[in-house]
């Protein structure tokens, strides 16, 4: 791993991304137009504080997934990862770099939408902001880490695509927005159990009420840092350096 | 300081195995320092499995592949070899300069080599164009820009030249023999024969197997002919021959 290599490949994906205003535009305002949708669609204003949060917390795991998976496939079969690899390039300077990059193109599109939720729309979180803004960026940061990792297993957008729903509705229906997680089936408990998702929704859940900050929400954290963290290792691990 | 009558490639019973087929069948043989050394044969023989190889990205079933006095692929190598794929890998939402500085900061090269690959392989007109914008001999000649950063020992390039004119071809080749007269190893892929008589020394391959090794002159004595393709039919009827 080299810092100055780590850097340099952030600045050159966000470069890429300076280059394609569609997209930028698509990631920073589509969470924020969904949420002022929805705003309108409840038409409630308690119900709406209840859900624009888990959106704040959906929205950015969705994107980067996404984005992630289709940058680093493309990466591949482009061969400019081949020739990275023939160089001094660490796997996990590209992995960091994508991280980088895409946690700060979060950060903007989180920023937005907050912004947005908290003066038109009126939210009043019944706490401080940033344990929201934390989470925010952990769920970025995740879906990062999860796209890297996927998009090993892809060999075409095709199915890039597809993976997202595979990794995204399982976790949102098992991570107690729907139905608590308490008062699923055991087995399915067991299983929302093991996926991060839900430990990022219980702290959004805890962040948004205002709740105190204990051990639990802490407990939340680190398990979703945690869970980035291990998709990222076992990302560079899917990135060899020899291939057949 | 590594002794520089050494080889710079040495290649000893290499075996690749693609797909479930053997695509390279224990080839072993040497590539000297400072000289150009051309990889010929059909589209197929085995050529960019080989350079893969040689650059440390391939995986080999069998045999042994030392560069510049190191296993290939060892990480001290990472910053003395430069590589040009057959595909031109640039990033095509980046500007010829942009991806330029990208691979500069990766090699930790110096800032003006960027003007210095763009002039070499005539590309300072287009420093400012997308990648995705650039015809496919630009793209190629960018992509050969990006193996020629730094100050790589050994230049491992697959079919540099393609769709290129010949103006063009003529002043890459041009370039390479000025690199190898600085010192510097080059290993150029063609399948176009005409290219061959520009190398100091010739490896023909076809179904992964080298059909021969020799400089131009050597092959033209040995074959009896003046032309280069008519001295790979030679060689084919010869192998079937024996």
């Amino acid at each position: 791993m080299n810092f100055a290599i780590t850097l340099a490949t952030a600045r050159r994906i966000l470069t890429q991304l300076r280059h394609d205003h569609r997209t930028v535009a698509l990631m920073v305002l589509v969470p924020t137009l969904v949420i002022v949708l929805l705003y309108y669609v409840i038409d409630d204003r308690r119900t709406f504080a209840q859900w624009a949060p888990v959106l704040l917390c959906i929205f950015p795991f969705l994107v980067m997934f996404l984005v992630t998976s289709i940058a680093t496939l493309r990466e591949r079969t482009s061969g400019t990862l081949e020739r990275l690899m023939a160089g001094p390039l660490g796997k996990l300077d590209l992995l960091l770099g994508y991280g980088i990059a895409f946690g700060l193109t979060a950060c903007v599109q989180v920023a937005l939408a907050l912004t947005v939720s908290l003066t038109w729309l009126g939210l009043e979180p019944a706490g401080p902001l940033w344990p929201l803004v934390v989470v925010a960026l952990l769920n970025a940061l995740l879906g990062t880490a999860l796209g890297l990792l996927c998009s090993a297993f892809a060999r075409s957008e095709f199915q890039a695509v597809q993976f997202m729903p595979v990794v995204m509705i399982p976790q949102l229906l098992l991570g107690g927005i729907i139905v608590p997680r308490d008062q699923m089936a055991t087995a399915l408990e067991w299983v929302s159990n093991v996926l991060p998702m839900s430990y990022a929704i219980d702290a959004m859940k805890t962040a948004v009420m205002g709740a105190e900050l204990g051990g639990e929400f802490w407990r939340d954290v680190l398990v979703v840092a945690g869970a980035a963290l291990l998709a990222l290792i076992l990302g560079a691990a899917t990135l060899p350096r020899r291939t057949p | 300081m590594m002794n520089s009558s050494s080889p710079a490639i040495a290649v000893q019973a290499l075996r690749v195995t693609r797909g479930g087929a053997e695509v390279l069948h224990g080839l072993t043989f040497e590539v000297p320092r400072g000289q150009v050394t051309g990889l010929l044969g059909p589209s197929g023989c085995g050529k960019t499995t080989l350079m893969r190889a040689i650059v440390g990205v391939q995986i080999v079933s069998g045999g042994q592949v030392t560069v510049l006095g190191e296993p290939a692929g060892s990480p001290a190598l990472r910053r003395r070899i430069g590589y040009s794929t057959q595909n031109p890998a640039v990033y095509r939402d980046l500007s010829v300069r942009e991806n330029l500085r990208y691979f500069a900061a990766v090699l930790n090269a110096p800032k003006s080599d960027v003007d210095r690959v763009m002039e070499e392989v005539g590309l300072s007109d287009a420093a400012g164009q997308l990648g995705g914008t650039l015809s496919g001999g630009q793209l190629n000649r960018a992509s050969l820009a990006v193996a020629l950063l730094g100050s790589p020992e050994l230049v491992v390039l697959d079919e540099p030249t393609v769709g290129l004119d010949p103006v063009l071809r003529q002043e890459l080749w041009q370039l390479f023999q000025s690199l190898a007269a600085r010192g510097v190893t080059l290993v150029v892929s063609s399948h176009v024969m005409d290219e061959a008589a520009r190398c100091e020394r010739l490896i023909v391959m076809r179904d992964g197997e080298i059909l021969a090794d020799d400089s131009p002159e050597g092959l033209r004595g040995h074959t009896r002919t003046t032309d280069l393709e008519e001295a790979f039919l030679r060689l084919i009827e010869e192998r079937a021959a024996a």
